[in-house]
């Protein structure tokens, strides 16, 4: 009995240490899966790409269900990963609960900025001020004055990346109308593209000419009905300029592949603390290539580019709108 | 006289489905280049190899097993109660706002309105549709759907509008107090000196559950308002004829079933995220569909039933863990298994009444 104990706690101790010297990292992705082209899959890409340059291995899970969430943070924890990197606003309660158990692994955790503990590097993103960037570049782009904005669901992130974008329209166009919808209620608000394009010919009915989605999934269902319809779109997270070339004005970047890349390759070593990436640390900003250089002037590049510059300086501030849950420029 | 004896209806179709089931996944997952045998094992030890998979397990299945009840008592009043889904919602709504604007001693007086508070939202979100289900015959089937996504709409609204706590970008309520934690098994079984891991969920409303169980098996074949129940589902103009009040069936049946179906957020509202999330059924109420048609309606059915749907989530999430067989295959899975033994199960109904038909008429 006591010979059996002795051999399992060898064993035990032997997996633990086995675990450490691996410390594979591990990327948790939140429900809408690896392969939504928008928030998780830039993930992905960062993940991928520190991979394939460091010839690195690391774990991974699509989360399939809410109990999941600590489930996966403990397995991982406990499997030895380090860092374990987690997607999406909703990780921050099971990780309140689980970062104190272990307090040895370091978690990184995107889209979470106000947990209070020592262990986690939690990475936010000035959505609104690269909302904003594209709002202006949809006022110039739009003929009829009236820009659209599709969102997944009616949370407070989303209204930050409507509010943004509001302002940044008004800041152009102070008389533009902006037409504001939400997808659903439901999770599969963030994976519906046929519901995303039956919102955007709504919208066009209502006179958009450029729309704005952000909203995972849903997304390429409004790039690609307003491709067909012979508007402009503005994609988002990802660069998702190349899905239509030449109808798609720009995407409002959100540089998650970068967090998620930094963090794999300082490995334990990561710095904990929060993290507000905004345009001046090239954490978000809106995306320039070859496949909407024909759509974006100089002068619209120059008017972008200076509030671009305003804002990194301080000279203009964009409201955000968690500060207090409201917005200036789009009600909800 | 029954075409096959009792043991073959409840024991061997389902039975026989499931290994069809099993087999066509075996099948899949070959297809995608993975080792079947290897895959059951891992879900079979990463489900019920440990306290902490049985943890995990028994969280789920008691979710599936009010939900499950809930589908099976109106069923037996012939009425087909597809919004467990908003029912649970509505319940998680009840359980948060019992939980976080009283001030309770202790988590059992907690529970016991958790419960009430939990059952009288459910109740009322499946009273309107039977109500007009009996008034009015708008068909239960759609308004109880069309419910789920109103309950979904509530739901966010009040989150995102009411109940989040200021500065918090998460549209879920704030935390419940330390005083209504529901204890885990972990917690429950430790003074008896049984070590059951503490990570997992499993919590004091799997005896909740077992509780309902046992009460919906009286309901049903014990009282008078079961066989009414049971009278009016098997032929209504029967049970007319007998004196028995449609309105009343109707109206009854479905308000059990709602409940039921409230309750549920005690375990995963209260028991498990301790706060109301947006997310917070993930299909429970669905596929407490699934659970009553492979339990036959019949409360020990129904556990049976939702020990296997609670083995397969808790199997198929160590699946995403350790290997590399994406999720939506381990969904196909658990769509298989739903298939074979609710859709298909004539399939192997009519081959084994024939088989055991011939048998028997060979011995006569």
């Amino acid at each position: 009995m006591t010979l059996m104990t002795k051999l399992l706690g060898a064993a035990a101790g032997l997996a633990l240490s086995a675990g450490a010297a691996l410390a594979e990292p591990a990327l948790i992705f939140d429900l809408g899966g690896k392969f939504d082209k928008s928030f998780n899959e830039a993930a992905h890409n960062g993940a991928q790409r520190w991979a394939d340059e460091t010839g690195g291995t690391y774990r991974e899970i699509e989360l399939q269900s809410e109990a999941q969430r600590e489930q996966a943070l403990r397995r991982f924890a406990e499997a030895g990963a380090n860092p374990v990197i987690t997607m999406g606003f909703a990780m921050a309660d099971p990780l309140s609960a689980v970062a104190p158990d272990y307090p040895d692994t370091k978690f990184v955790a995107i889209d979470v900025t106000w947990l209070d503990a020592p262990n986690i590097r939690q990475i936010g993103f000035a959505e609104h001020e690269g909302s904003y960037l594209v709002g202006m570049m949809a006022a110039m782009a739009s003929e009829s004055d009236t820009v659209g904005f599709i969102g997944g669901m009616d949370i407070p992130l989303i209204r930050h990346f409507g509010c943004g974008y509001a302002q940044g329209v008004k800041a152009v166009n102070p008389d533009a109308t902006i037409v504001a919808n939400m997808t659903g209620t439901t999770p599969s608000a963030w994976n519906d593209p046929v519901k995303g394009s039956e919102l955007t010919k709504s919208q066009i009915s209502q006179g958009a000419d450029v729309i704005y989605a952000a909203a995972g999934g849903t997304g390429v269902g409004v790039l690609q009905t307003a491709a067909d319809e012979g508007i402009l779109s503005i994609g988002v997270d990802s660069n998702q300029n190349h899905l239509h070339p030449g109808k798609v004005l720009t995407s409002m970047l959100k540089r998650v592949d970068v967090a998620v890349y930094d963090a794999m390759k300082a490995g334990e070593a990561v710095e904990t603390g929060v993290f507000v990436l905004g345009l001046a640390e090239e954490g978000v900003g809106y995306a320039l290539d070859e496949n909407n250089a024909s759509l974006v002037s100089a002068e619209m590049q120059a008017m972008v580019d200076e509030a671009r510059a305003k804002i990194i300086s301080g000279e203009l501030e964009v409201a955000a709108y968690y500060t207090n849950d409201s917005c200036p420029a789009l009600d909800f | 006289m029954e075409k096959m004896p009792r043991w073959a209806d409840v024991v061997l179709i389902p039975l026989i489905s499931l290994i069809l089931a099993a087999a066509i996944s075996a099948v899949v997952i070959l297809a995608i280049g993975e080792d079947p045998v290897a895959a059951v094992r891992l879900m079979v030890d990463g489900a019920l190899g440990s306290t902490y998979g049985w943890g995990y397990t028994l969280y789920y299945a008691t979710n599936f097993m009010f939900t499950g009840l809930a589908v099976a008592v109106a069923f037996h009043a012939r009425l087909f109660n597809i919004g467990g889904e908003g029912q649970a919602m509505l319940g998680g709504l009840g359980v948060a706002l019992v939980a976080l604007y009283v001030p309770w001693p202790h988590w059992s007086f907690a529970l016991i309105f958790a419960v009430a508070g939990a059952a009288l939202f459910g109740a009322v979100w499946a009273a309107v549709p039977a109500y007009l289900q009996a008034r009015r015959g708008s068909h239960i089937v759609i308004t109880t759907i069309m419910f789920n996504f109103i309950a979904a709409a509530v739901l966010n609204y009040v989150l995102v509008n009411l109940l989040r706590p200021a500065g918090s970008m998460d549209p879920a309520s704030a935390r419940f107090p330390e005083a209504v934690h529901l204890p885990t098994l972990h917690e429950m079984l430790a003074p008896f000196g049984i070590a059951f891991s503490k990570a997992a969920p499993a919590n004091v409303s799997l005896l909740v559950a077992l509780l309902a169980c046992l009460l919906v098996w009286l309901l049903i074949w014990r009282t008078r308002l079961g066989y009414e129940i049971r009278a009016y589902g098997h032929s209504e103009t029967g049970a007319l004829y007998a004196g028995i009040s449609p309105f009343k069936i109707t109206m009854i049946a479905m308000i059990i079933s709602g409940a039921l179906a409230g309750m549920m957020a005690i375990n995963n509202v209260m028991g498990e995220a301790e706060r109301l999330v947006l997310n917070a059924t993930e299909g429970a109420g669905f596929i407490g569909i699934a659970v009553a048609l492979m339990g036959r309606s019949h409360p020990f059915g129904v556990f049976l039933a939702a020990i296997l749907f609670g083995f397969l989530y808790q199997g198929g999430a160590e699946l995403a863990l350790w290997t590399s067989i994406p999720r939506e295959l381990i969904v196909v899975i658990q769509a298989l298994v739903i298939l074979f033994t609710g859709a298909l199960d004539n399939m192997v109904r009519m081959p084994l009444e024939a088989l055991f038909l011939r048998l028997r008429k060979r011995r006569a």
